[in-house]
């Protein structure tokens, strides 16, 4: 029995990759080649596909858009977060409680419900189809997520260091900025990569919000299955470089992805 | 720890709450608003009061949908959680397999969830799907857009591909947080391999356990993206799911009253679980 242990693990990852293989097999081929065969790799090996996403600005762009929007909500939630997540963890105040329950809410808070009401609110304030508006929207659930796991961090921090450097004369924001920070920068950055992550995989908030200016690439990509069939090489290809930026960083924070998606309770 | 009270911390939170509560406060209120008026356009609204909720509550389509959102919900974890424990159990806790696993079992949950639906859309289709052409070569006759058995069994395998690896990876962090100690006196008592998962992991386990049950019952009962890339909720309504369900009313159909009822509806059922799982996770917290 013991002998044998690592066969479930193995058979689990095989099973995981098989799709993922599937994709990538598939943009490499053309999509006649697609169509008309089924193999398990490529017959007529091309990068046609890659070529052109790289090359056509409709598809580019798609990333850009993303990416913006993606990079400004990350340093929006990090930035509005850190102040309160040490409030949450310091302090006792008015409401506290109730107001770290309801962020939990929007962070379970269905996207579907916030479809038609933020399309309307957005387009009424003259921010709709701009990568701000996206930004702002998916605050909704990443302020929580950030507040909730940098508050497990912080907590972490025993108090007698903040009161050591009271001792010592630091004023609050010099401590905070000179001393704190620094102690938890381990913290914030996987806080950060939880926001990209977060923003980086939903697509029906984006998609609700843009229309040409700020369209993110998964629309670009929805666009590719519902109108023509055809084009499954492309969509392949686009799907895969999507996979990037999460299997770029992934290695950095294997020992916190547990803990990223318990909201730091773990 | 020990907390001091300081109302002044508000100052801290201000950011937070208005970034949150602009997102938050007035596209709600807005979902409030359409779900008791009734309109033709033009900005002209007439009071309906609870109309729109008595229809939604007694409409069959809703009580459909419900059934079909609770019945995934109920599968998935059904699967899930015995499956994310099982393998947690099995993986290495020392050496480069760590690494390897954690890395590997954590790509699914980083992919853009509409990448994971075209990826098995492209990997289930009959004709040129590896999933789909092997079902059908071993003599299954397989065809997830057309048969509603094959339709779920896609779906429900899709989301265990997904989100399988969080549980396994919570519940490995609960593993691992064990003591030595603890299995150096199973092994004098002599207990059976049983005895030490009923009376020693499960117990520790019981914090990170209550955590992915509750994410795993969240996330899932707002499914969106994937099944309405991989099926886009049919055939028929077979996948419709609460969420897509209700997309098509407000977006599809533009019947805003009804689906601003069945937005709330549907948000007051979230809130409901939202804040059992807050209260399961302080009461755990609170026994740390």
């Amino acid at each position: 029995m013991k002998k044998y242990k690592w066969l479930v693990p193995t058979i689990y990852i095989l099973f995981l990759m098989l799709p993922i293989y599937w994709l990538l097999n598939m943009s490499f081929k053309t999509t006649t080649e697609i169509i008309n065969t089924y193999s398990l790799w490529p017959q007529k090996f091309t990068l046609e596909n890659y070529i052109t996403i790289f090359t056509d600005s409709t598809w580019y762009t798609g990333y850009l858009n993303s990416i913006y929007y993606v990079v400004m909500n990350t340093v929006l939630s990090v930035a509005a977060a850190l102040p309160a997540a040490y409030a949450f963890s310091r302090y006792k105040f008015l409401g506290d409680k109730h107001l770290f329950f309801w962020l939990l809410t929007n962070r379970m808070a269905p996207p579907a419900v916030f479809a038609l009401p933020f399309f309307q609110f957005y387009s009424s304030i003259n921010l709709f189809d701009t990568h701000i508006a996206v930004a702002l929207s998916h605050c909704l659930f990443n302020i929580p997520l950030a507040v909730w796991i940098l508050e497990g961090f912080i907590s972490a921090v025993p108090k007698e260091l903040d009161e050591t450097a009271y001792v010592d004369g630091y004023k609050f924001w010099r401590f905070f900025f000179r001393i704190f920070i620094p102690t938890i920068t381990a913290g914030i950055g996987i806080t950060m990569f939880f926001c990209f992550m977060f923003s980086w995989v939903e697509l029906l908030l984006a998609k609700t919000l843009t229309a040409v200016a700020a369209k993110p690439i998964a629309a670009t990509m929805t666009r590719t299955v519902s109108t023509s069939g055809y084009e499954l090489g492309l969509l392949a290809a686009a799907g895969s470089l999507t996979i990037v930026p999460g299997a770029v960083v992934i290695y950095f924070v294997r020992n916190y992805i547990a803990k990223g998606f318990a909201l730091g309770r773990v | 720890m020990n907390k001091t009270v300081n109302q002044k911390a508000w100052l801290f939170v201000i950011p937070v709450f208005i970034l949150v509560a602009f997102n938050a406060a007035v596209p709600l209120m807005t979902v409030v608003n359409y779900s008791f008026q009734e309109t033709f356009g033009n900005n002209v609204f007439t009071w309906e009061g609870t109309r729109w909720f008595k229809q939604i509550l007694r409409s069959d389509r809703f009580h459909d949908a419900l059934g079909r959102q609770f019945l995934f919900t109920g599968i998935i974890l059904l699967i899930q959680i015995p499956l994310g424990i099982f393998i947690a159990l099995t993986m290495p806790k020392k050496g480069i397999g760590v690494s390897v696993c954690l890395v590997l079992m954590s790509m699914p949950l980083l992919i853009p969830w509409n990448v994971v639906g075209a990826m098995w859309n492209i990997f289930a289709l009959p004709e040129i799907g590896f999933l789909g052409h092997t079902l059908n070569d071993l003599g299954f006759d397989y065809n997830f857009t057309q048969q509603i058995g094959d339709a779920w069994f896609t779906t429900v395998l899709m989301d265990v591909w997904h989100w399988t690896s969080l549980v396994v990876l919570l519940s490995y962090a609960g593993l691992r947080s064990i003591q030595p100690a603890y299995y150096q006196a199973a092994e004098i008592d002599g207990a059976s391999r049983w005895a030490v998962f009923r009376h020693i992991e499960l117990p520790k386990m019981k914090k990170v356990l209550t955590i992915a049950i509750l994410l795993r019952f969240m996330d899932s009962f707002m499914i969106y993206t994937e099944p309405f890339v991989l099926t886009g909720g049919g055939p028929g309504n077979a996948t419709a799911f609460l969420s897509i369900d209700l997309v098509k009313m407000a977006l599809g159909q533009f019947d805003l009253g009804p689906a601003a009822a069945m937005s709330l509806i549907y948000f007051f059922i979230v809130l409901l679980v939202c804040w059992v799982f807050y209260n399961l996770m302080m009461r755990n917290e609170e026994q740390k």
